[in-house]
């Protein structure tokens, strides 16, 4: 199993969710998170003045899936996360040990 | 006639209500946009008031009430309020000029719905200047100031073809100049505080018995069916939109509060001719008609991204039709259709459509020339971060 973490813009958050339930994919969990990458945030120049904005708002999804699915994800996030331009985000792929069930006793370790 | 201390007590508070409906504009508005330009949607109502308030008192005010020039224009007698005294007719006419001031300002922050997220806000800020004199100031001589509107006989109560028309059909304009928003029909712009909107919308009811019943310019009869009326039209519109969203899915409060403003805004014009049980049938119409504008709107693909022209601009000329139609002689003074009279109901039509051709045409090449001239819109990095930030230097986290 992998867990696939991918920050995405915001206004592409609705596109990827329906898109990855198109693939089966529909458990996530999201978070409303801010950060920056190589570009350091946007500078907005004002009659000489910079008004730099550091972090910009991005969506976290976390899923955790088996492994023969982590290729979908990824191309179905690039797909429909993607403008082209600075600040499209990121894809992490982990992997994950076990995944244990609150609402019942299952647990289900990784296999090898 | 003297000066009248309950009437005069009556406007102050009145004046004060009205001037609360802008700020509830700004709510109303912010609530709809996304967190990144609530800041930014809140402070242009402040703008347009503070604008208006130094246009209004300089020259706005004269050339709107100031002596008829050719059925057109006022005069400039009364620039910077020059002979606007304490006395006056019932009420003081530095009272009546600021009853009339808090008018101009909410029109104007009605506009910015068409602007909303993208606006730049030194381009407003010259726009709203220009709108105020160009095309509401003529506007409100043509009804009320003594023009060729009210020389032929055209009504207007409270200001259904001054307020609402020239607001919803120039926020129309407006949008057509300065274009959709980022994004628009592709990812979804959903309000992010619906609450707020709710307050906003409270404040706009509240305040809208300020703006029709003080239309009365005096504590009587008169002020008393315009408020009744008032807020029988409202809660209509309000279950008749309700009711309308309702059969199409759930029944939203942006919904209903949207649908109250339809049915003040309808009943606005009508408020001092028509009785209760018309009211009511204004109000739903308005419900209705203008839930059908929004709906056109959003099939049209056309971004006046809040919805002055659906519900101010429609509802505006629903409610100048009706007075031709549902006017009581017994309380106006005037017939309308339903009495026998079809000549009200014919000038009516002139009026609203007068005004709709003038706030649109004329909006929009005022709103060509600033876009031009200066550059109606931020820039796309701007409108991605939000107006907040790249406006204000401001924002809502922190």
């Amino acid at each position: 199993m992998k867990m696939v973490v991918a920050i995405i813009r915001p206004e592409k958050f609705d596109g990827v969710k329906a898109a990855l339930a198109e693939k089966g994919i529909v458990g996530m969990t999201v978070t409303e998170v801010k950060g920056r990458g190589e570009q350091k945030g946007i500078s907005l120049q004002f009659r000489g003045r910079s008004v730099p904005v550091d972090l910009i708002p991005k969506i976290k999804l976390e899923m955790v899936v088996d492994d023969p699915e982590v290729e979908t994800v990824v191309a179905t996030v690039r797909a429909h996360g993607r403008t082209g331009k600075f600040g499209d985000g990121r894809i992490i792929v982990m992997p994950v040990e076990a995944i244990a069930k609150v609402r019942t006793d299952e647990t289900e370790v990784s296999g090898p | 006639m003297a000066l009248d201390t309950g009437d005069t007590s009556f406007i102050l508070i009145c004046t004060a209500l009205v001037m609360l409906m802008t700020p509830g504009v700004g709510l109303f508005y912010g609530g709809l946009v996304r967190r990144k330009n609530l800041i930014s949607m809140f402070a242009l109502s402040f703008v347009a008031f503070s604008v208006v308030t130094i246009q209004w008192f300089l020259f706005g005010y004269s050339l709107a009430f100031g002596t008829d020039v050719g059925g057109l224009i006022g005069s400039l007698e009364f620039f910077a309020l020059t002979g606007v005294g304490m006395d006056g007719e019932g009420i003081p006419d530095l009272l009546f000029m600021a009853f009339q001031l808090v008018f101009a300002a909410v029109t104007l922050a009605i506009i910015t719905s068409a602007v909303a997220e993208r606006i730049r806000l030194s381009a407003f800020i010259v726009f709203g200047l220009l709108w105020t004199t160009l095309i509401y100031d003529p506007l409100a001589h043509w009804v009320w100031g003594g023009g060729w509107m009210s020389e032929l006989g055209i009504l207007d109560f409270a200001g259904g073809i001054v307020v609402h028309i020239s607001a919803g059909f120039g926020a129309l304009a407006l949008a057509l100049v300065i274009g959709r928003r980022v994004g628009f029909g592709q990812y979804s712009m959903d309000p992010h505080n619906i609450p707020m909107t709710l307050l906003g919308g409270a404040l706009l009811w509240f305040g809208w018995f300020g703006f029709n019943a003080g239309s009365a310019l005096a504590a009587n009869g008169l002020a008393a069916n315009a408020f009744v009326v008032t807020n029988i039209s409202a809660a209509a519109g309000a279950l008749a939109w309700m009711a309308a969203s309702w059969i199409r899915g759930k029944p939203s409060s942006v919904g209903m509060i949207s649908g109250a403003i339809a049915g003040l805004g309808a009943i606005t014009p009508a408020a001092g001719f028509v009785g209760p049980l018309s009211a009511a049938i204004i109000g739903v119409i308005s419900g209705l008609f203008c839930y059908y504008a929004l709906l056109f709107r959003i099939r049209r693909g056309l971004d006046e991204s809040l919805d002055a022209w659906a519900i101010h601009g429609v509802g505006g000329v629903w409610g100048t039709l009706a007075i031709g139609v549902f006017a009581v002689a017994g309380i106006g003074g005037i017939s309308g259709l339903i009495e026998g009279n079809a000549g009200q109901l014919i000038l009516q039509v002139i009026g609203a459509g007068a005004a709709i051709a003038y706030a649109f045409v004329g909006t929009y090449l005022l709103a060509k020339i600033v876009d031009l001239a200066m550059g109606l819109r931020v820039s796309e990095e701007e409108e991605y971060v939000g107006l907040d930030i790249s406006q204000h230097g401001e924002s809502v986290q922190v």
